[in-house]
């Protein structure tokens, strides 16, 4: 049983129970028949309570495990329901789409027939299906939702929705037929093909629109294409977070290296002193370091101030450092370089500084000892710090909404924007799922790199 | 290293260095005055002559007191003379750097501290790199300091007025701090903060640590599985986890609405709180379990031994034990519910609103110093946790027979 491990450490040189339960999960995988065998020959060998020693073992593993997994149920079912759940449920937000077939079901089925790249309208039977449906959505008042829901496709869509469900409620669809001329000449968007593609296209339960629109593309009677260049605004959102988040892990990469080099090899007094000054701001409030880096950054702010009282900058040309790139990236430095700082000084804290002495001693230059002797040794800490500060980055929203202007935002804030705002709750979903994906792989490598066991706090 | 020989640098070296430091020192001077080429070039002159002078001094050491008083009273009158109370408060600065930088160079005591088989170019990398590393130290804690006396400031400005850099009494008051004590806003937020947090906190570490001691033990199945669901409430973006909230407890809000019949108000305080409390449960498991990696179970099982129901074992044995992992994890399962701001905002409604989010829309909408006198406190509350944090590190340490380094 040699090749066991123990998890926890074992005091007392003499056998424990726990050694038992080790063995037991050892013997388990054996093949039992063999042990069976055993067993007849030499005889069971009995617990105190006359069992065999071997059921009674097992009994007691199982109670183990049993009693570990019940300490555990009650947490592991409170995240699984407010947090996996909730999660699950964004997902599946994104692809679904059955306001359309729910709203206009005899519509989408009339318009299975009709061909959407004939380029004609639908015949008369989609529009008298069309009414019927309309007139139960006006007097559930979804017709509007449904309106808002496919304006996201097509603009003007909801005000026609809106517009036409007023005329409609007073009409009969039993007897007040032909509609086709009559919708269109009360507004004449029911005469345009694409209003009717558009229904057509956006009818399947399941859409992937959300996500085709998170990734500035559209679905189109020909097939996907491109949104027009006006509307193209999120591919290039998403290019802008991934950039800042990489120049900002570089930024604090860069910081924090020396940081972390003189907090690992300083004397313990003067280090702890300076550890101090890493930990308070990373203590501090969200919001105090962000209200701080707004004082900062202003134009009226201390930095401008300080410069143009030292005479270094003209009263008239302060430096616009906020609502931009630059005041987003400066701040987010700030605020995530101690998560750079902590990972990269504990793997420094393990390097003996005799490793530089001694490749000096063989005659490296300063230069050769440090960046083949002492870097690789640290290229885990920096690995490990990278992740963690690109994850969190790529997720923030507080900072860039507050000192980043308009150019200065991430994607979250445009997920932000959709749930509250716009209420695009399908494309905010689908970004979300977008940007969760990123995630969890980076979260997968740092697992494989570091190992979730190894996270540390403080 | 108190072996190491201090011998006094030659004179051309001393003078080379105040040179080159008075050239610095004269870019910034120059600048100021539209003539930098003009500025590196008197600055490097004149501090490298006073170097020079200096250095020829037999018994330098001696005349060090004198000499610094007198450098600097100097250049607090040059200044003063060349641009005003800025300038002579700049002239100090640079006086008291001037008389410290000559004589710590001059007398050879810069190079004390070091190994003395480095080169010299291994001793300007050493400060040169002090010097950096002392900027980022600057850049890590100069956006907190700065918040402390702004939020004292008289006007409602965001910046020094000229009176605060005077030191004038009237440049300063406590209105800030009384608008946070008594406006209505403020107040209710800080108290539905303070609701909120607790609540969260107690259900985090309650189940936090009955999950923690469960995942400790030998045989857990599926642990890492188990581990990683746990986990992922701290890597999941808190967009992302938002918006999944926004969703799911808008529907729980209905039910718990209409099916139960609770009041608006309370159900938004179970939303945020629950939410909140999902937040603060990795960091009660990843202290906890780290807690518990040093646990001796033998000592659990000496308790069962002696008769003790696993309750009583419990409470009397382990828990004092794992005691400073749980408090720890407690703080930050706090201070990330008394901190968060996104999932708030997007869970709870207006009733609800915490300090975080109330300083968030100060921010985005009016500007007000109050909250600056609120990020005062909350720092003033930041460092109380990390004391505490470091003596339950130290206690923890003492508990398990490791003297604290």
């Amino acid at each position: 049983m040699s090749d066991l491990k123990s998890t926890g450490p074992q005091t007392a040189d003499a056998p424990t129970p726990e050694d038992a339960f080790h063995e037991v999960a050892a013997l388990e995988a054996k093949d039992a028949q063999e042990d069976i065998h055993d067993e007849r020959v030499k005889g069971p060998v009995l617990a105190a309570d006359g069992t065999p020693l071997k059921r009674s073992l097992n009994r007691a593993l199982r109670m183990q495990k049993m009693r570990a997994m019940m300490l555990i149920a009650p947490l592991l079912i409170f995240v699984l329901i407010t947090f996996i759940f909730p999660i699950l449920q964004m997902l599946w937000r994104s692809v679904e789409n059955e306001i359309v077939s729910q709203t206009l079901p005899n519509t989408v089925i009339a318009l299975e027939q009709w061909d959407e790249k004939s380029g004609e309208l639908p015949p008369e039977d989609v529009y008298a299906a069309f009414v019927k449906d309309m007139k139960v959505a006006v007097a559930n008042k979804t017709h509007t939702k449904l309106g808002t829901r496919l304006n996201y496709e097509q603009t003007g869509l909801s005000s026609l929705f809106r517009k036409s469900g007023r005329k409609i409620k007073k009409w009969d669809p039993e007897t007040g037929g032909p509609f086709k001329e009559k919708l269109i000449k009360v507004n004449k968007g029911w005469g345009d093909v694409t209003t009717w593609q558009t229904i057509k296209l956006h009818s399947s339960p399941i859409t992937a629109g959300y996500f085709l629109n998170a990734v500035d593309m559209r679905l189109t009677p020909d097939g996907v294409a491109m949104q027009p260049e006006n509307k193209q605004i999120l591919l290039k959102l998403f290019g802008r977070t991934f950039v800042m988040s990489l120049v900002i892990t570089f930024a604090c990469i860069a910081l924090g290296y020396p940081v972390a080099w003189l907090l690992a090899n300083l004397p313990a007094r003067s280090a702890n002193m300076l550890m101090i000054l890493v930990l308070l701001p990373f203590w501090t409030s969200l919001l105090v370091r962000t209200s701080a880096w707004k004082v900062m950054l202003q134009q009226q702010g201390v930095i401008n101030d300080t410069l143009v009282w030292l005479g270094l900058v003209d009263d008239a040309n302060r430096l616009v450092m906020i609502n931009n790139q630059f005041g987003t990236i400066v701040a987010m430095t700030h605020i995530l370089l101690p998560f750079m700082i902590l990972p990269m000084y504990s793997v420094m804290q393990t390097i003996p500084p005799s490793y530089l002495r001694a490749a000096k001693s063989l005659g490296a230059t300063n230069w050769t000892a440090f960046w083949r002797v002492y870097f690789p040794q640290t290229v885990p800490g920096i690995g490990a710090g990278s992740i963690l500060v690109f994850i969190l980055a790529i997720g923030y929203y507080i900072t860039p909404e507050i000192v980043g202007g308009t150019k200065g935002v991430f994607i979250s804030n445009r997920i932000a924007y959709h749930i509250s705002s716009s209420l695009n709750w399908g494309l905010a979903a689908a970004l979300g799922t977008i940007l969760l994906a990123v995630v969890l792989i980076l979260y997968w490598a740092y697992d494989k790199i570091v190992g979730i066991d190894n996270v540390k706090l403080g | 290293m108190s072996v190491n020989p201090v011998q006094k640098p030659s004179t051309a070296f001393t003078a080379a260095m105040s040179a080159a430091a008075g050239a610095i020192a004269g870019l910034l001077v120059g600048t100021a005055h539209d003539q930098p080429t003009l500025g590196v070039l008197i600055g490097a002159i004149l501090i490298g002559i006073v170097g020079a002078a200096l250095s020829k001094v037999e018994q330098m050491e001696q005349a060090e007191r004198g000499t610094r008083w007198g450098i600097l009273a100097v250049f607090i009158i040059g200044g003063f003379a060349l641009s005003g109370v800025a300038g002579a408060v700049v002239g100090a600065l640079f006086g008291w750097f001037f008389g410290w930088f000559i004589f710590w160079i001059g007398t050879g005591r810069y190079r004390a501290p070091l190994a003395p088989y480095l080169t010299p170019g291994q001793v300007l990398w050493h400060y040169t790199f002090r010097v950096i590393a002392g900027a980022i130290f600057v850049f890590l804690i100069t956006p907190i300091l700065v918040v402390l006396p702004l939020s004292f400031n008289a006007q409602d400005f965001f910046t020094f007025t000229p009176e605060m850099l005077r030191f004038d009494p009237a440049g300063y008051s406590l209105k800030h701090y009384e608008d946070f004590f008594t406006n209505n806003e403020w107040q209710r937020s800080f108290r539905n903060s303070l609701i909120i947090a607790p609540f969260a906190t107690i259900i985090a570490v309650s189940l936090g640590t009955l999950a923690a001691i469960g995942l400790s033990q030998s045989h857990v199945p599926f642990k890492r599985p188990i581990m990683a669901i746990l986990i992922s409430p701290m890597i999941v973006p808190l967009i992302i986890s938002a918006t999944g909230m926004f969703f799911f407890y808008s529907g729980v809000g209905n039910w718990l609405e209409g099916a139960l019949g609770m009041s608006k108000s309370l159900t938004g305080y179970i939303k945020v709180i629950l939410a909140h409390a999902v937040l603060g449960i990795p960091f009660v498991i990843i202290t906890v379990t780290a807690t518990l990696v040093g646990f001796d179970r033998s000592l659990t099982r000496a308790a069962a031994s002696m008769g003790a129901n696993p309750v009583t074992t419990f409470f009397r044995v382990q828990m004092p034990l794992i005691m400073p992992g749980v408090i720890s994890g407690a703080l930050f399962a706090f201070i990330t519910s008394f901190d968060e701001v996104v999932v708030v905002l997007f869970v709870g409604s207006a009733s609800q609103k915490t300090l975080p989010w109330q300083m968030f829309t100060g921010l985005r909408e009016q500007i007000s110093p109050t909250i600056l006198a609120v990020a005062t406190i909350l720092v003033g509350i930041s460092i109380a946790l990390l004391t505490t944090l470091e003596l339950l590190r130290r206690r923890s340490e003492r508990l398990r027979g490791m003297s604290p380094s």
